[in-house]
């Protein structure tokens, strides 16, 4: 009951684009389809958005899968109080300019409502914390699924994660229950009250995304280019100096030309020094660079071997 | 630059992490934090080499037992393509992983203990590949080191093999002579196997032409989700969001959909609002058709030619990954890509050894990890290809509708 496929790919010449056809074409392709596989599985998706890299290539992704409709999510920022006002802005800007709606919920009420201890200490971060703001969030809205911009290769524990990753009603991963998957099938099917962490760039690298914020011209906050800023130095590491660390009268604050590599909050993201002005410059500083992006850069990482997947099973993205 | 997705397949014993480690260190893709938390890790090992299989091993339990439990993935480059690897565990318990792995793979590296030639394992990975249809295979004899790096060897091994992949009609295979611990012909060139002439594994893994996996001859549109703005211009319009699985589309030419038959011709085709004169697999793009016609999330836009089979009986090799066994008469959600129907599982053939290939027809249920020739029913009509002819719509999985768990993978025959 098969139909014969004869072999006849020889009477087809492919046009020019389809052997122009790259490896970011490949992960465009793909991360367009995984977008819109939440959109057909899910009742009421989320795009959490952090206001870094990843999540604005995530954006302009979903801009490529929906347009000249609407998103099918509204963009979800889980505020910890202690972003860069860049980001903010930027955040602020981006989805005015493309007419998308955007829920922003603050880890600062979580804390007073819930009366949450906050982490005391030089670099405190809200990083734990801001687990609880997303659940409530997600809670709050119904969410079942939520987009976010993790990547594979930033770190061992998301190396072994799913693209639909399935969460218990309390936000928690179980590595030893991942559901297979297989070809491009997601199976996005869960029970009330849970939910699905969907990564459709899981597997770009940190330069696939900077090749890919190059070509499609994709505009990015100040921070992630080379500024003056005073800094702290603490073990080889650059903090901002910002009223969300403490600062020891030991310390040296020193004004030096940095960018960031990743953004996250200020008390947990380091940054590096950099003359790059242009993405060209940043392109060729990661080329050379003999530090991985986690590594260099955040801080929150370096607590155990096992910080992240930790931090994943507790309901963290 | 293209992209190439592979599989490596082999027990620790076989130094596939090893093998893996290699290919990231020699071809510069660990950085000096990642180094240092290696060199960390390894200082607690008697031996006090670095342990590269250590960079594979993600999960605390795994590091504990020095296993792995589930497919990781690991990303490196070269200035000719991209790579994915999908590090899949070889014991025999995680057939179902390794069936996840294969997969979406362009190419599986098979890892011989050259020291023990080929095994029962070599044979279950091979029959795998050869399920899940992998275009290519690289058969790495691995330990050379540990033989003298002995040309008898390897090519008793290789001779062994062939027999292996001619009986399961393994297409494009290459053989290598490798050392992953020290390093011969995994990067850079073995120094001390003149008598090998061929490439190094990563040479090989950059030009093995894959352009040809993709199919153009037979298209398939799935659709995903309907676009429709609603917009006081855009007041009509009507865009089905999908992925070209396989095959061209282009503006103009008469398209069908299925299962209904209804048929129109595009109209437009698009991606982010900005129209093309053509699409090709894979790209993700948006057709406009010309008529106002019914169409939802799941059906299959195809042209006039080189049509797919539509039925309700699907014949199929089944690879059962739940602890539940699966049983006649029962009932699971089907999908293929975005089609997802109610099924039922009318008979159970035989069950395949996947040691052996020998069918056992005296079977009445399938376990963990048991692969199965079954009929399904579907309760409407799918538009599939057979697996060995169009991988990418021919491949189905089962999902139990009280757990939601994705239970079963399907090969259609």
């Amino acid at each position: 009951m098969n139909i014969e496929l004869t072999d006849d790919k020889a009477s087809f010449s492919p046009s020019v684009a389809v052997e122009n056809f790259d490896y970011l074409d490949h992960l465009e392709a793909e991360a367009i389809h995984i977008f819109r596989e939440v959109a057909g599985q899910f009742e009421r998706p989320a795009l959490l958005f952090s206001g870094g890299k990843d999540s604005i290539t995530l954006v302009y992704l979903a801009l490529k899968a929906f347009r000249p409709g609407k998103f099918p999510f509204p963009l979800v920022h889980i505020d910890t109080g202690h972003n860069f006002p860049e980001a903010l802005a930027f955040r602020d800007k981006l989805a005015n300019d493309i007419g998308e709606k955007l829920i922003v919920r603050n880890v600062e009420d979580t804390i007073k409502a819930k009366k949450l201890t906050e982490p005391k200490g030089k670099f405190a971060s809200r990083n734990q914390l801001q687990t609880y703001t997303l659940l409530d969030t997600i809670e709050e809205f119904e969410f079942d699924a939520c987009i976010g911009g993790a990547r594979r290769d930033e770190e061992k524990a998301r190396a072994k994660e799913r693209i639909f990753s399935v969460r218990d009603e309390f936000g928690q991963w179980d590595p030893k229950l991942q559901r297979p998957e297989l070809w491009n099938t997601y199976n996005g099917k869960i029970h009330k009250g849970e939910n699905v962490r969907v990564f459709p760039i899981s597997n770009w690298t940190e330069l696939d995304v900077w090749n890919y914020i190059r070509r499609e011209n994709i505009p990015l906050p100040s921070i992630y280019f080379s500024h003056e800023r005073e800094v702290l130095e603490h073990e080889g590491q650059l903090i901002a100096a910002s009223s969300f660390i403490r600062i020891d009268p030991t310390d040296t604050i020193v004004k030096k030309n940095v960018r960031y590599r990743t953004v996250g909050d200020m008390t947990c993201t380091a940054a590096v020094e950099s003359i790059a002005t242009g993405i060209d410059d940043i392109i060729r500083e990661i080329t050379a660079t003999k530090t991985s992006e986690r590594g260099e850069t955040r801080i929150d990482d370096r607590v155990s071997e096992a910080a992240m997947e930790d931090r994943k099973k507790n309901g963290y993205f | 630059m293209d992209l190439l997705r592979f599989i490596t397949a082999g027990s620790v014993d076989d130094g596939k992490s090893t093998l893996i480690g290699r290919l990231l260190y020699d071809s510069k893709s660990i950085l000096i934090d990642q180094m240092e938390a290696l060199e960390k890790q390894s200082r607690n090992k008697e031996d006090g080499g670095i342990d590269l299989a250590l960079l594979t091993d993600g999960l605390r339990a795994e590091r504990e037992q020095g296993i792995t439990i589930d497919v990781a993935y690991k990303y490196f480059s070269t200035p000719k393509r991209k790579f994915i690897i999908a590090d899949a565990p070889g014991h025999i318990q995680y057939t179902r992983n390794m069936v996840t792995g294969a997969s979406n793979a362009n190419l599986i590296v098979i890892l011989i203990d050259a020291r023990l030639g080929v095994v029962e394992q070599t044979r279950r990975h091979s029959i795998i590949a050869s399920l899940l249809n992998i275009p290519h295979v690289v058969v790495a004899v691995n330990k050379m080191d540990l033989v003298q790096y002995s040309q008898d060897v390897f090519n008793n091994i290789a001779i062994d093999y062939a027999e292996i992949a001619n009986s399961l009609g393994l297409k494009d295979v290459s053989y290598l002579p490798i050392s992953a611990l020290k390093g011969d012909n995994i990067v850079d060139k073995s120094t001390v196997m003149p008598w090998y002439e061929g490439s190094t594994l990563l040479e090989h893994l950059e030009n093995v032409e894959i352009a040809k996996d993709i199919n153009l001859t037979h298209p398939r549109f799935s659709v995903q989700y309907v676009i429709r703005p609603q917009t006081e211009e855009l007041h009509d319009y009507r865009g089905y969001a999908g992925k070209i699985i396989s095959g061209v589309y282009k503006k103009g030419e008469q398209i069908t959909v299925l299962p209904s038959g209804l048929k129109s011709s595009i109209k437009s085709i698009e991606i982010g609002g900005k129209e093309l004169a053509e699409a090709h697999a894979p790209q993700s793009v948006v057709l406009q058709l010309e008529d106002d016609i019914d169409i939802s999330r799941g059906d299959i836009i195809v042209t006039n030619n080189q049509l797919p089979t539509i039925s309700q009986e699907l014949e199929v090799l089944l690879c059962w990954m739940d602890n539940k066994p699966l049983t006649k008469g029962s009932k699971y959600l089907l999908q293929i890509n975005s089609r997802t129907v109610k099924s039922v599982i009318k008979d159970i053939e035989y069950k395949l050894d996947v040691n052996t290939l020998e069918k056992n027809f005296e079977t009445k249920e399938a376990g963990l990890n048991d692969i199965i020739k079954a009929t399904i029913k579907t309760a409407s009509p799918m538009p599939y290809d057979s697996y060995s002819a169009l991988r990418v719509n021919g491949g189905a999985i089962l999902i139990d509708e009280t757990s939601n768990v994705t239970v079963g993978a399907c090969m259609i025959q």
